[in-house]
């Protein structure tokens, strides 16, 4: 095609070794393919690298020929650019309202809302579908979470005076090395869950990421206290760590969510409440202060996944539900509480050995198992469960707590 | 029976490529496989005794091969080869600052070129000049630069290694690709503008996808078609093509092989009935 009035570009002593490319890819842009760009310039080996640059992209030179003074060559547009974005498509949305129900695998760990070239590797994340990972809160309990991120050195006044009777000083070391173990299934489980997910999820993904780090940090603080005066780590019972295995091996999404997040974390709210209240020392409160904040986040994102999710998907009780039978039966014949925690506990409440102090603290242990059960009831029920299958299904929670 | 086609494996890559097209055949109804060759002459060979049914040549490997099958009575086709395999040029290069201007300035001077089997960086260029009146080691001295012989330059790296004594002084001219002028400009082998190009021989053809006598015309038009029906639009076409240096296949063609084969009379690198009668310098 010849086209004396081809639009002209001017690369003035530009060469291909310095970028000269971008403005001549710039002028073809806006070309059909098959019309012509007429190309000026002065450097000395602008044709040779004009004609392999172009070779290479799928483009033609022709001669100048005659017309418009300076030429030194023509291009011919050709469409290999088109071609190779052809079929592409927008990876849903940037924004949380982009959220597609079912992002492609071959989308990968591109961003949402990017232009995705066709092809490529399908990655393995198994959890892809929105209905199982997504929560409407997400969003806002993410950006909630990143400012309310602590600093353990800071946010704790770790040279406050802690000088307790040493019964009392190790009640709290072996409560502390029992959180520290329960905190520590806490950070794997979302870490484990985070990488199964197809990042398009970005909010949960982010989310997830967030709590671990959140448990990351509860381990920190919870050992740093335990430590404080120099003693050595409490007790870690086989019955403890056989209920929270339990919880590693739950594969579903949901039900993982629901045993870790909504039961077990929602009962800690109550202990970290309790332990506040309690705390002996001003470390000590801080310390579980600071922890049961985040703690709270991770119960509503937990809640507020399975709302969405049970309003998708009628039979999402039914699996709740066995989960938790499933979960008793596997505990049924261990010995739940940690003996020693219990024991600490009541001591961390009674403070001296006296009979009275001593059935206060029993007493008010009892009323924290009470309110812990009052609250996996009041949870159980903003999920759809009837209250009477709501108690059943608490009284089932494991005696260890998380 | 699989359409067994050789390929020489000057790099890695090449099983992807080759591994990857073998699975889109199966999956248009084409029973295709390959071997590969540690260099072309045995490539060739193979095909010329049918023992393979096709080759991925390079330019020499298809002058060889076109003579072998003059020589022997059997039909060599140049089946397809890249749209990238047309119209290449080869530069003669000198330092920016150096008093040359013409290639006839080069008489008396060193000139790097890549290895000795080289189609475009040695062989094509070399002749270039002598048809210019510099005759090889008697007007001008020439640097050879062998890396890869066997893979008729395929490896880039003895070109680059002239490109490397051009920046270093060492020699007065170096010959190369365009595309590889570019590519040594823009990665800073040659660092910008420190270089000129003062020659550029006529245009040339690269490679091809010689098809020898054993197979069937039909499966050949098959082959052919199924290997122009490519799209770049594919997304599993795509990758390859990206790795393989293309953007559509084109029929073959012998119209630009005739530098070549000027050049490989000129320096006896095969004879006319296809031996390699090319001396010692020359063992793949």
């Amino acid at each position: 095609m010849s086209t004396p009035s081809a639009p002209v570009i001017d690369l003035e002593d530009l060469g291909f070794e310095q970028g000269a490319h971008l403005l001549i890819q710039r002028a073809l842009r806006d070309l059909p393919p098959g019309d012509e760009l007429a190309v000026t310039g002065s450097d000395p080996a602008l044709v040779v690298h004009l004609e392999a640059w172009c070779r290479q992209f799928g483009h033609r030179v022709h001669d100048p020929g005659g017309g418009a003074e300076g030429v030194r060559a023509r291009v011919v547009r050709g469409h290999t650019d088109l071609n190779r974005w052809s079929a592409a498509e927008r990876a849903g949305g940037p924004g949380s309202n982009g959220v597609v129900e079912n992002p492609a695998p071959h989308w990968g760990l591109a961003a949402r809302g990017a232009l995705i070239e066709q092809g490529g590797p399908e990655l393995p994340f198994d959890l892809t579908e929105r209905k199982l990972v997504w929560a409407d809160i997400a969003p806002n309990l993410y950006a909630t979470a990143v400012s309310a991120q602590w600093n353990p050195d800071e946010a704790v006044q770790w040279e406050a005076e802690v000088a307790l009777p040493d019964e009392v000083e190790r009640a709290v070391v072996q409560i502390m090395t029992y959180l520290v173990e329960n905190e520590q299934a806490a950070l794997v489980i979302p870490a484990r869950l985070l990488s199964r997910i197809h990042p398009h999820f970005r909010e949960v993904v982010q989310l997830l990421a967030v709590q671990a780090a959140d448990e990351a940090r509860h381990v920190e603080v919870f050992t740093r206290r335990a430590l404080l005066k120099g003693g050595e780590m409490g007790t870690s019972a086989v019955s403890g760590r056989e209920s929270l295995a339990t919880l590693l091996t739950e594969p579903d999404f949901s039900l993982a969510s629901f045993l870790l997040s909504v039961l077990g974390e929602g009962s800690f709210l109550n202990l970290l409440s309790f332990l506040d209240r309690y705390a002996p020392d001003p470390v000590t409160r801080q310390v579980t202060r600071l922890a049961r904040q985040d703690e709270a986040r991770h119960v509503a994102f937990g809640v507020g996944h399975l709302q969405y999710q049970s309003a998708v998907d009628p039979s999402l009780r039914t699996r709740l539900r066995a989960a938790v039978e499933r979960r008793h039966d596997a505990l049924v014949d261990t010995a739940g509480l940690n003996q020693d925690v219990f024991d600490a506990l009541v001591t961390l409440v009674a403070g001296e050995w006296t009979p009275q102090a001593v059935k206060r603290g029993y007493a008010e242990v009892q009323r924290l198992r009470t309110e812990m059960d009052e609250g996996r009831q009041h949870r159980l029920i903003r999920l759809g469960f009837p209250p009477d299958e709501a108690a059943d299904l608490s009284a089932l929670h494991t005696r260890n707590f998380m | 029976m699989a359409l067994l086609m050789g390929a020489v494996a000057y790099d890695p890559k090449v099983v992807t490529i080759w591994a990857g097209f073998r699975s889109w055949f199966a999956d248009q109804g084409l029973d295709f496989d390959f071997v590969l060759y540690s260099h072309y002459e045995r490539q060739v060979e193979d095909l010329a005794a049918g023992r393979i049914d096709a080759a991925w040549n390079s330019p020499l490997a298809w002058i060889r091969t076109e003579r072998l099958a003059a020589a022997h009575n059997w039909r060599a086709t140049p089946l397809v080869m890249r749209d990238t395999d047309r119209d290449l040029t080869s530069v003669i290069v000198v330092r920016s600052d150096s008093p040359f201007h013409d290639v006839a300035d080069l008489k008396g001077e060193t000139i790097a070129v890549g290895a000795v089997d080289s189609p475009q960086a040695t062989m094509i260029p070399v002749s270039f000049l002598r048809a210019a009146g510099l005759r090889p080691e008697v007007d001008t001295m020439i640097r050879r630069h062998d890396v890869g012989v066997g893979l008729h330059g395929d490896h880039i790296g003895g070109e680059r290694d002239a490109a490397r004594a051009l920046a270093a002084g060492t020699v007065s001219a170096a010959c190369m690709t365009d595309t590889n002028h570019l590519l040594f400009g823009r990665e800073g082998t040659l660092s910008a503008g420190s270089t000129r190009v003062i020659a550029r021989t006529e245009s040339f053809d690269h490679c091809n996808l010689s098809v020898g006598a054993s197979m069937p015309e039909d499966d050949m038009r098959r082959f052919g078609d199924l290997l122009l029906s490519m799209s770049y639009t594919d997304p599993r076409v795509r990758p390859l093509f990206d790795l393989e240096g293309l953007t559509t296949w084109l029929p073959g063609r012998t119209s630009g092989y005739a530098a070549l084969a000027t050049a490989v009379d000129e320096t006896d690198f095969y004879d006319s009935a296809g031996g390699v009668t090319a001396g010692e310098e020359y063992a793949p």
